[in-house]
């Protein structure tokens, strides 16, 4: 799960990370007001969206008065952001965050993930802010400093200060910033956190050490322990089916093709749509109802794919384990009389009891196409979209 | 004899009286598995399926000489009943479960390492099917009768996809020895490169079918391995060619963040290092069957 930057200040701020003054608005009133109470000449309205490089897409404006505040609070609030990372149909601007300006005198780049190959948490730092990892890994990549903190232990001072002393930072900053960078690793650690980022991580003209941007994201399978996280979800900012389907229990993601799919398991679905592109078709979605396929979950899928209107065909994969084929296609028959589907539909069982399964489904009065094996139903589901 | 389980194996079921537990327990046990109790915290002393129930897993291992065990417990439990079971000297243990944290799995990898590599409990999962050595046992949840005995090794992240693969197998008359589910999670019990040892040195074993897909360095570390220890052939199909970068599909692992981490950079690895890629999905079981054949000539 992802959450703002406002927000993902505040937590860091709370492990004793420093951060610029701020307010989050939610009106050009709201923002002048905002500005006044800060003070000072310069401020940086920032567009709250979940995600990055908003500032070359006009999210972020450096405003000289409280007026231009609010006519900047004006301009973002309710339009959606097109970065380089939401795709085009871009994310709603709902909420506005107001910062003093600070004045930078260095920016540096510092990032926690996990290693998946050594199981522990990464920490990665540059002395090149400003830019993405991916872009400094390439450009400067003698720059990075990599260290790996044993999770058992968590972080030590003295890996904390040899980041800090890698960064040829002023040596009376190095305990302020191993600090900082001690915060960052006890948020991620603490919190459940999948990803901290902190770009840029700047040192002002005043020798102050300020997190001037940052992105967090959590494990979702730890939300339940995780309160205070989960409430900082913003379902504005997901794509609507994939929240109707989270919301259901169903694993989905939408994607750009026509051909809509349903199968049990996320290995199984990957593979078919590995299928339906090397068949030359062009998936709709990823949509894993479980690896049981229980009725009610393929009822769910049916009315979530039969919402998308880029859906020209469906195809539906089941490999039924202990869950039998003919209680599966039982599933489906139920599914269909409740929704209309106007597009042609492939089915393609598999497993435990599939003659019984395709009977029920050839006893029915589903309008359907049968297919017996996983690359017959990739074949099928691509003709039936020239028809 | 397989890999980690066959006919004799002594198997505890980590949450005996639940409704999963229950279920896949009389399933297992249907199969010919060797289940000889369970493991309810506060229902100790009572019978379940006819079997006893234990409080503790190191009471059930010391009444019952108990060395698998397989878990149905919610995942906010799961970590401390993995925990529990590699204390107890249980040598394999399935966690099924989906959706245990990633913090929590490597707490349990890190617990784990006090142990002596010859005491070391292997942990399969989570997120995962589950192990079968068909005809000899089951400690999963997959369908049984899929499975034809034979000589080929399955290593799979995705149950269903796993199940494909048998399938594929059967119809063209090749069985398996055992087929192992790693799971879908970014960090596992046991790797792919964990379960090829295993199967290298199994005499029952003549060759090693990976199931991948995207995210994560696993597939071709697995690979790497492969190439400089292994003289069994080793198939690979890696799903996830149409995955976008970035997203999580489905399982948890199965998100590309790095170089080499996406389907078509991870089939390019695997034929460095010599793995036979089985090109689509739909030809898992043709590509294990010519490369037997090419193995023969």
């Amino acid at each position: 799960m992802d959450i703002h930057e406002y927000q993902a200040k505040k937590i860091l701020l709370g492990f004793g990370v420093s951060i610029p003054r701020g307010g989050i608005v939610y009106s050009p009133e709201n923002a002048e007001n905002k500005a006044r109470e800060l003070g000072g000449n310069k401020w940086v309205v920032k567009a709250q969206v979940h995600s990055g490089a908003r500032g070359k897409a006009g999210g972020i404006i450096i405003c000289s008065t409280p007026l231009e505040v609010a006519q900047a609070t004006d301009k973002l609030l309710g339009k959606k952001l097109v970065t380089n990372q939401t795709g085009p149909e871009g994310k709603i601007i709902n909420r506005v965050y107001i910062e003093e300006a600070t004045d930078i005198k260095k920016e540096l780049y510092l990032g926690l993930v996990f290693d998946r190959s050594s199981e522990s948490i990464m920490v990665v730092a540059s002395t090149e802010g400003g830019m993405s990892v991916e872009e400094i890994s390439k450009k400067k990549p003698e720059t990075i400093i990599r260290s790996k903190i044993e999770v058992a232990v968590g972080m030590q001072q003295f890996q904390a200060r040899e980041i800090a002393f890698g960064l040829g930072i002023d040596s009376k900053l190095i305990p302020r910033m191993a600090d900082t960078i001690i915060g960052c690793y006890r948020a991620f650690s603490e919190l459940d956190a999948t990803m901290v980022e902190v770009n840029p991580m700047v040192i002002s003209n005043q020798d102050q050490i300020l997190a001037l941007d940052c992105k967090m994201s959590f494990d979702n399978n730890a939300l339940f322990r995780r309160n205070q996280v989960s409430e900082l979800r913003d379902k504005t900012q997901e794509n609507n089916s994939e929240v109707y389907a989270s919301d259901r229990g169903l694993n989905y993601v939408s994607l750009d093709g026509n051909i809509g799919n349903i199968i049990n398991g996320a290995g199984l679905a990957m593979a078919s749509m590995d299928m339906i592109k090397l068949a030359g078709g062009e998936p709709a979605n990823f949509l894993d109802v479980g690896g049981g396929a229980t009725p009610e979950k393929i009822v769910k899928a049916f009315k979530l794919i039969s919402m998308d209107e880029k859906v020209k065909v469906i195809l539906v994969n089941i490999f039924a384990g202990i869950n039998r084929c003919d209680w599966v296609a039982e599933g489906i028959v139920q599914a269909l009389e409740k929704i209309e589907i106007k597009v042609p539909l492939i089915i393609r069982l598999a497993g435990t009891n599939v003659e019984k399964g395709n009977q029920i489904l050839k006893d029915s009065k589903i309008q359907y196409i049968e297919a017996e094996t996983l690359e017959d139903a990739a074949n099928k589901a691509v003709k039936a979209l020239g028809k | 004899m397989a890999v980690l389980i066959d006919k004799k194996t002594k198997i505890l079921i980590q949450g005996f009286t639940g409704k999963m537990g229950s279920f896949h327990a009389e399933e297992m046990i249907k199969y010919g598995s060797n289940v000889v109790g369970g493991v309810t915290p506060g229902k100790g002393g009572i019978k379940h399926l006819n079997l006893p129930v234990f409080n503790t897993v190191k009471e059930a291992v010391n009444k019952t000489g108990a060395t698998a065990s397989i878990l149905f417990v919610p995942p906010a439990f799961a970590a401390d009943s993995a925990m529990e079971a590699a204390d107890a000297g249980i040598k394999t243990c399935v966690a099924i479960v989906d959706g245990i944290p990633s913090h929590d799995m490597i707490k349990i990898k890190r617990y784990m390492r006090r142990y002596s590599r010859t005491d070391k409990m292997t942990l399969i999962g989570p997120n995962c099917a589950g192990v079968i050595s068909p005809g000899k046992a089951m400690l999963g949840i997959m369908p049984g009768h899929i499975y034809k005995e034979g000589t080929i090794g399955i290593i799979g992240r995705s149950g269903t996809l796993g199940y494909e693969a048998a399938q594929q197998l059967k119809n063209l008359n090749i069985g398996v020895s055992t087929s192992v589910g790693i799971g879908g999670d970014p960090i596992n019990g046991s790797s792919f490169k964990d379960i090829l040892e295993k199967f290298e040195q199994d005499k029952e074993t003549d060759a090693v079918l990976m199931i991948g897909e995207i995210g994560g360095p696993q597939e071709v570390a697995a690979g790497k391995f492969a190439k400089e220890n292994m003289k069994k052939p080793v198939i690979a199909y890696i799903a996830g060619l149409t995955a976008p970068k970035g997203r999580v599909m489905g399982h948890a692992g199965a998100i590309v963040s790095a170089y080499g981490e996406s389907a078509v950079e991870k089939v390019e690895l695997l034929k460095e290092c010599g793995v036979t890629i089985s090109k689509n999905p739909s030809v898992m079981g043709e590509t294990v069957k010519s490369a037997l054949n090419a193995k023969k000539s």
